[in-house]
């Protein structure tokens, strides 16, 4: 007889943030379109080791399922993606998962990534507005292909991965990171978001910001939605240094 | 009062978003609760669009006109003076919008583009390019974030809200919320609370909705008194794709492409779909509905689908499944069509749909019912007076609701992309209400003494204790899927009353059994189960308002259908014949019945349900609907 299909999953765990990492091993029955998201559904409902021993379930973040919402960021077999969307068929097993090394870690696959969303802070990323009222006017035309453009930058679902692949970022290091400045990048191009070009380029030219950049172009290799990552830093390159030449004559 | 009033907001959607900048803006500080960063909400899935008249088609689109498709669309049970606003307003919601940078797709013109979504004769729907729901919540988050920095709002993010705290006069005063790292419950102060938490479809087990639309939070909110209404109307999607996860949404462009649905006639045929031959297999909506064969209305096509596979056995392989097949169809033409909506289906399922027909079923995906809210009546325009704050208030003063977790708007049926605009629209109302509601306080209100607050912790904290020392066996995920199955075998697309009793039954033993539940996650930092299964505890309380509510509607309206009370058109007979002219007599019979809300309110006993009238001030039913 065949052996019995199964998926099996060799997963990184940690208590809490203090506590010490250690692997743990499960295998499930085979059925087919599971994706990591599903099987570790299926786990947590038979939280049991291939020991045969009950263990608390594996802890993760995920909300979407469609790779829209950017929670459920995992090293899957050494590469940083959507759990959500990466199909157990198409993994080599055993499937190791781990969770994002850059962002402190919250409980086994759950990390922190509150950092992105200060960088979002630091560097405004939002157009600048009077206020929600209406004004009884829309924004100015943009056109079509313009509009493609930044669309490719407005999918950014904060979701890390760009950041984990990102040799120059880490938990100790000022670098902002390659997501966020997709963002100053968008935010530049908007017709009324350019207001605050000044301020967001100053907000990346400092310590931490574009020049840490090391150009490994990791950053565009894991994205899971094909965003020109490294198309904006080159950019921002050209605009951070006019700024500088406008910071040093106009005074 | 305290000295400066205080608005909680919970829940951070489009919804949530919209109220929290419209407070922030009045100057009023804001708190967002959210069991994550806001900017992961389910309202990001949304891909198809938004509505608001724009007429930028040359298509003479009315604002009027978009007002009849809502209110007839939902079958007349929406209150329609709110509905009034609604539509009046989409096009300035849609330039707020715009200017907030949301990558709305262009014209050659750059001006922003409308296409068709179902329901409707105009291209009224904007849409940014296939992820319209991503692009709306990430610009309203953008926007709170600009108030966050300005120190107007503070985000409480990865927090459970588990209650309202109420005072001795009934009056909302606060919250109570669960830290989900360590587990730690606190209580917090606020003059006006907004619940803005999403749908509920999780109650149905796999849905096309996220992992956030639990309804636990409205349920909360039920038991400690405030109003449910028409919870029986839920939309079901034709065509999901099932999977373990999640059904995921496969849009309905698919059978506008030239999809055909059907099932092997062999029941139980195993043979690989390509290899039955056309004669053996059954194209049930081509042959049941001649005139319209595939591209029949969302709810007809779901209930063939539901009759082909639950009654005449002939699911995939016996399951709840049915091909729907492009593979006639030229590769290239369905790449220019449908290419990234095709694309979703090879991520997800790992098959060329060009190739391989897709296997579908329909899906619980939008609920029209919701928390009750109320509405001032501006008796001269007959719309909603936009400055009051009654608007978007719930039964408990105090406490508003917005977004998908009210009732408002959608009667029994939503229109497509109705939903994203009614979200933004009513967190903007229900902001503006709340803080109309906190100024004309005044400093009359008396002190909440701490000790209210502490209570109610207390109380929510010893609901976690009896639940972390439980040694019953009950596992609440498995409670999870028991219910889902339960509620998709016998409150689904098509109804019957011996079924839904079978569903109540079944939910008042889930109930007893919810009570001892065991976690295999005994610790006290970030345990997900501990929340779970409150949620699964507070599901089930609300599948009870569900089942009932459609135990006690016997008719069939919108989304709610019940073959034996079904009033079907007398075929061939119109305006005048008498077998039409009886059938409209018995249609203005039932709508003198059932054209009321269903209002739950909850007691010890269980739901008590009452019927209260529809507002139908601006378009009263006066003809049967007729496709024909
Ligand atoms: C697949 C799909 C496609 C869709 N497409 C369209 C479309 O094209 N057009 C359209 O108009 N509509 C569409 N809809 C519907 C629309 O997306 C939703 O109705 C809308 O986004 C709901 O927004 P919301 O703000 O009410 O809730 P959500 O976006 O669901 O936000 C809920 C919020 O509540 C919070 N929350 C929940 N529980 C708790 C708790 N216990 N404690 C604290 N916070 C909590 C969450 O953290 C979240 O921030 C679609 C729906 C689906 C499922």
């Amino acid at each position: 007889m065949a052996e019995k299909k199964v998926i099996h999953f060799k997963i990184k765990r940690q208590n809490g943030p203090t506590g010490a990492p250690y692997w743990e091993e499960f295998k499930m029955d085979y059925a087919p379109n599971h994706n990591v998201v599903s099987a570790l559904m299926y786990l947590r409902e038979h939280p049991v080791n291939v020991d045969g021993k009950k263990i608390e379930p594996v802890v993760w973040d995920s909300n979407c399922m469609e790779e829209v919402c950017g929670a459920c960021s995992m090293i899957i077999n050494d590469v940083p993606r959507q759990a959500c969307a990466a199909l157990i068929d198409d993994l080599e097993q055993p499937i190791v998962l781990e969770p994002l090394t850059k962002f402190p870690l919250i409980r086994d696959l759950m990390v922190d990534r509150q950092k992105m969303f200060d960088a979002l802070l630091k560097i405004k990323a939002w157009v600048p507005m009077d206020g929600s009222w209406d004004i009884h006017r829309h924004a100015p035309l943009i056109a079509a292909g313009e509009q493609s453009v930044r669309y490719l930058f407005s999918r950014c679902m904060t979701c890390g991965c760009c950041m984990e692949a990102c040799p120059q970022f880490h938990q100790d290091s000022a670098f902002i990171g390659p997501a966020p400045l997709g963002q100053v990048k968008m935010h530049n191009s908007h017709p009324t978001g350019k207001y605050a070009n000044e301020d967001r380029l100053h907000a990346i030219m400092g310590d931490g910001g574009l020049t840490d950049c090391g150009n490994a172009q990791n950053c565009v290799k894991v994205c899971p939605k094909d965003i020109p990552l490294t198309d904006a830093i080159a950019q921002l390159g050209r605009q951070t240094t006019m700024q500088w030449l406008r910071d040093m004559f106009v005074k | 009062m305290a000295a400066k009033p205080k608005i909680i907001v919970v829940g951070g959607g489009l919804g949530g978003l919209w109220a929290a900048m419209r407070i922030a803006e009045k100057g009023i500080p804001v708190d967002i609760f959210s069991l994550f960063p806001v900017k992961r909400s389910h309202s990001c899935c949304a891909q198809g669009g938004i509505n608001a008249v724009l007429d930028v088609k040359g298509e003479n689109d009315s604002i009027w006109q978009h007002i009849v498709d809502t209110i007839k669309g939902g079958d007349y049970l929406s209150d329609q003076p709110p509905i009034r606003n609604l539509c009046e307003e989409a096009p300035a919601v849609i330039r707020t919008f715009d200017r907030m940078g949301v990558t709305f797709s262009r014209t050659p013109e750059g001006i922003m583009d409308q296409r068709l979504f179902g329901g409707v004769k105009n291209r009224r729907t904007a849409f940014a390019g296939g992820t319209t729901g991503q692009q709306l919540l990430y610009a309203a988050d953008e926007q709170v974030r600009a108030h966050e920095a300005a120190g107007k709002v503070t985000k409480h993010e990865n927090w459970d809200f588990l209650s309202l705290v109420l005072d001795d006069q009934g009056v909302c005063r606060g919250i109570t919320a669960m830290d989900m790292g360590n587990m730690q419950i606190h209580a917090f102060r606020a003059d006006a609370v907004i619940v803005a938490t999403g749908g509920l479809a999780l109650i149905y087990g796999r849905s096309t909705m996220s992992s956030n639309s639990t309804g636990a939070p409205a349920a909360r909110v039920y038991q400690q008194g405030a109003k449910f209404a028409n919870a029986e109307f839920i939309q079901f999607h034709p065509t999901g794709m099932p999977g373990h996860d999640k059904n995921r949404l496969m849009s309905e462009a698919c059978r506008g492409e030239g999809g055909r649905i059907w099932v092997p006639k062999k029941a139980g045929d195993v043979r690989d779909p390509l290899d039955i031959p056309e004669e053996e297999r059954f194209y049930f909506l081509e042959e049941w509905y001649p005139a319209y064969g595939n591209t029949v209305p969302r709810d007809v096509a779901s209930r063939a689908i539901c009759r082909a596979v639950r009654h005449m056995g002939l699911g995939i392989g016996g399951k709840d499944l049915v091909y729907l097949d492009l593979t006639h169809q030229p590769r290239e033409f369905l790449e220019t069509r449908l290419g990234g909506i095709l694309e979703m289906y090879r991520t997800f399922f790992g098959e060329d749909p060009c190739e391989t027909p897709m296997k579908i079923f329909p899906s619980t995906h939008y609920s029209m019912g919701g928390i009750w809210v109320d509405f001032e009546k501006d008796e001269q325009t007959g719309g909603m007076a936009r400055v009051s704050p009654k608007n978007h208030a719930t039964s408990i003063p105090g406490l508003y609701a917005c977004g998908e977790c009210d009732f408002a708007y959608h009667g029994a049926n939503r229109l497509g992309a109705n939903s994203l605009l009614s979200a933004s629209f009513s967190g903007m109302v229900a902001g503006d209400a709340a803080v109309a509601r906190v100024k004309g306080m005044g400093k009359s209100g008396k002190e909440l003494p701490e000790s209210t607050l502490e209570n109610e912790r207390k109380r929510q904290e010893d609901g976690n204790k009896s639940i972390m020392s439980s040694d019953g066996r009950e596992n609440p995920f498995a409670l999870h899927r028991e219910l889902g199955d339960l509620m998709r075998e016998h409150v689904f697309v098509e109804r019957d009353n011996a079924g839904i009793d079978k569903a109540l039954n079944g939910i008042g033993e889930l109930k007893q059994r919810a009570r001892k539940v065991s976690l295999d996650d005994r610790a006290s930092w970030a345990n997900q189960s501990l929340s779970w299964a409150r949620q699964v505890q507070d599901m089930i309380m609300l599948a009870e308002v569900i089942a009932k509510s459609a135990r006690m509607r016997d008719e069939c309206r919108g989304s709610h259908y019940k073959a034996e009370f079904e009033l079907k058109l007398p075929e061939g007979k119109f305006e005048g014949d008498p077998e039409y002219d009886e059938y409209k007599a018995k249609w203005k019979a039932n709508n003198e019945k059932w054209l009321k809300h269903t209002i739950v309110t909850h007691t010890d006993d269980g739901p008590r349900i009452e019927y209260k009238p529809v507002d139908i001030s601006v378009l009263p039913p006066e003809k049967p609907r007729d496709y024909r």
